[in-house]
């Protein structure tokens, strides 16, 4: 019998086995969005079934929000289309509905913690694969389809096989100029973007427990990008200070009994897992992708591997990576001229981002070249942004200041890259199209890399301008 | 609801080659705007299979041989990035009844299980083997027996695996859970009551 959080946690939502063999999962808590539930409310309507659990649903508005202005009725009509059936769909069931009328609205995996919603020892879906975020805090969290929306809408439970739990040990600690961003890349270059499927993944070690609660939100947010489904770190202090006095979080009064059950499923030491996988961070220098997935990660003082360097099953892709990104394998990332940057995303559009990156900019102007756009990942971290003047320092330098939205990680709104535009990334996903131009090119790397770059015109080390 | 059963799918193939065969690339998200899954069908694979001009690309989609064709053969890591169920919906609506492949994302096998679409592991060399015979005669058939575990095409009969519990779906035709869940609401509802913080001290609690 294993003892790991996630086995402890799974045993604890188990309601039953099914009869495929699949558990039957309580769901502790569930976020939706725009793009993935309105199908799911109308099957649930057809079948004249309601919603079980109103109160443990949480919905937002974050895909296709236009980041330049948020005035209704959106110029998209089958985006504003969407908007209805959200608003519609959540009053008709009375599930809690963050907007754009009140100062919460933002990107699902980034008001959750914020609100305090997101909770050690939760079972958390959502039908978007960057609910791995939400592992940060020491829940099960991970994303899922429409179907499975529409399960969980139903009956709070849907069915699920145990997925195995590999610990993914840290050793050494991150250098300055080396975050969270680095750390998920480093992992994804050496486990592979398959390497996670079927797994968990647990990340331990003393880099890990130095992580602040957001730098713990960027790692496990990129878990699913080398394809494990869910990623966590066991709850502590730093978990529970950051929770206390949140909105949705225990009142003080029973703060200390939720402390009690958050310390109780936490893995210990002598947890046992079925897989073990050792990275070694203290020589880690900041990291970049050069090609078209998350796992064609090197560190910027790198060249770009050669055709040579992959084994046969990976050339393929290798091939393709260099037709689409243009660039000549074994030359250097440093010095690729950049036409575009974005700082924001599920994966580092929160305040600590923005702070780092300002910090970066303040005082400097970004390369006349460049298009940089700053999106906060929430209206509330806007409102702090803005009250500790991050603003005026991105606007500064040449920023473009935005609402907040999931922008140009995915472009299902206007933000989005024309032609073969090269773009310094702060998001999570370089596939070829994704941020919505087909021969439009993304270097994934960490919010400040992205600052740097932007300054600098063209990729450069982060360290170098510290 | 669906209730018919998926033991052993046949069909002529479209052979995909590549691994790493992302979300965006099976469903561009700008196809994504909208409340329901109708016309996905259409855009499946549109980025490459056409250029900035709407003219066709090479791509197997496009190829006449396979045109009509409904067993998708891929590589490894089919299905990777997005949990969105507009990719296999997307499939599902141009045609597409089940596919091979050396490994898929687990979300997306997830999904695909959810409607009914089967799909069956092959190691490397048989999908490779299966994909010349589709290129060398593409009007030659396979059936993909989930009950029996294996793809058979033409005289060759090779061994294929699939998630148990996926299979068991396909065999009883019980892959749509909503009804199987909900059997056990009292079960649901105990669960509910006994979770620490969905009572006790959660200020969102509510039991209905």
């Amino acid at each position: 019998m294993s003892n790991n959080l996630f086995d402890r946690v799974w045993d604890l939502h188990k309601v039953g086995v099914l009869h495929n063999g699949q558990d039957q999962l309580f769901i502790g808590l569930h976020l939706i969005h725009e793009v993935t539930s309105p199908q799911a409310f109308q099957m649930l309507r057809e079948r004249n079934l309601k919603v079980l659990f109103p109160h443990r649903t949480f919905a937002t508005v974050d895909h296709i929000v236009p980041t330049l202005s948020q005035q209704r009725p959106f110029a998209d009509t089958l985006a504003e289309e969407m908007m209805q059936a959200i608003e519609r769909n959540t009053n008709e069931a009375g599930i809690q509905f963050f907007g754009l009328s009140t100062d919460k609205q933002g990107i699902v995996h980034i008001i959750g913690p914020e609100l305090g919603l997101t909770q050690p020892g939760m079972t958390i879906a959502c039908g978007d694969s960057h609910t791995s975020t939400h592992g940060a805090f020491g829940s099960i969290a991970f994303g899922v389809g429409t179907s499975q929306i529409r399960d969980i809408l139903a009956s709070q439970t849907m069915a699920l096989s145990r997925p195995n739990v590999r610990k993914i040990d840290i050793r050494g600690m991150l250098r300055k100029g080396i975050g969270a961003k680095d750390l998920a890349l480093k992992i994804i270059a050496q486990c592979g973007v398959n390497g996670g499927i079927g797994y968990a993944y647990e990340f331990v070690g003393e880099a890990i427990t130095s992580l602040s609660m957001e730098a713990r939100m960027t790692l496990c947010n990129m878990s699913i990008e080398g394809g494990a489904r869910a990623g966590y770190i066991s709850p502590d202090e730093t978990t529970c200070a950051y929770l206390k006095g949140r909105q949705f979080a225990p009142p003080d009064s029973e703060f200390e009994q939720a402390k009690n059950y958050w310390k109780s499923i936490a893995s210990t030491p002598t947890s046992s897992y079925d897989d073990e996988v050792v990275v070694e961070v203290a020589s880690l220098a900041p990291m970049i992708t050069w090609g078209i997935n998350p796992g064609q990660a090197i560190q910027v003082t790198d060249a770009i591997p050669k055709l040579s360097d992959f084994d046969s099953a990976e050339r393929e892709s290798a091939q393709r990576a260099y037709d689409h990104m243009g660039f000549e394998p074994g030359s250097p990332i440093r010095g690729k001229k950049i036409d575009k940057a974005f700082i924001g995303s599920c994966t580092n559009g929160r305040i600590s981002d923005l702070r780092d990156a300002a910090a970066l900019l303040k005082g400097k102007k970004v390369s006349a070249h460049v298009d940089v756009l700053v999106v906060p990942g929430s209206m509330q971290v806007k409102k702090q942004a803005e009250a500790e003047g991050l603003d005026q320092i991105f606007k500064d330098s040449g920023c473009s200041w935005r609402e907040a939205g999931c922008s140009m990680c995915l472009a299902m709104n206007p933000d989005k890259l024309v032609e073969r535009q090269l773009c310094a990334s702060s998001s999570n996903r370089n596939f070829i199209g994704r941020q919505g131009a087909v021969h439009g090119r993304t270097l994934l790397m960490s919010p400040i890399m992205v600052a740097a770059a932007a300054v600098a015109g063209e990729v450069v080390d982060v360290r170098e301008m510290m | 609801m669906e209730t018919s059963l998926r033991k052993k799918t046949c069909g002529k193939m479209i052979p995909l080659q590549g691994n790493d065969i992302d979300t965006d690339r099976i469903i561009p998200a700008r196809y994504m705007t909208g409340i329901t899954f109708d016309g996905l069908g259409e855009h499946a694979f549109h980025d490459e299979r056409f250029d900035r001009f709407g003219k066709e690309k090479q791509h197997p989609y496009n190829d006449p041989r396979f045109k009509g064709h409904s067993i998708l053969v891929v590589g490894k890591n089919f299905g990777c990035g997005s949990s969105r169920e507009h990719a296999p919906q997307a499939l599902m609506r141009s045609g597409i009844t089940a596919l091979v492949g050396e490994s898929f994302a687990d979300i997306f096998a997830g999904n695909c299980t959810s409607l009914g679409i089967p799909f069956a592991v092959l190691k490397q060399t048989d999908i490779e083997e299966l994909a010349a015979a589709c290129i060398k005669n593409p009007d030659c058939e396979a059936c993909i027996d989930v009950e029996a575990q294996e793809v058979v095409c033409g005289s060759r009969r090779f061994s294929a695996t699939l998630p148990e519990s996926s299979r068991s779906a396909f065999i009883s035709g019980l892959w749509d859970m909503t009804g199987v869940l909900l059997a056990n609401k009292e079960s649901v509802l105990t669960k509910a009551a006994e979770l620490p913080y969905f009572n006790h001290f959660s200020k969102f609690a509510k039991v209905v």
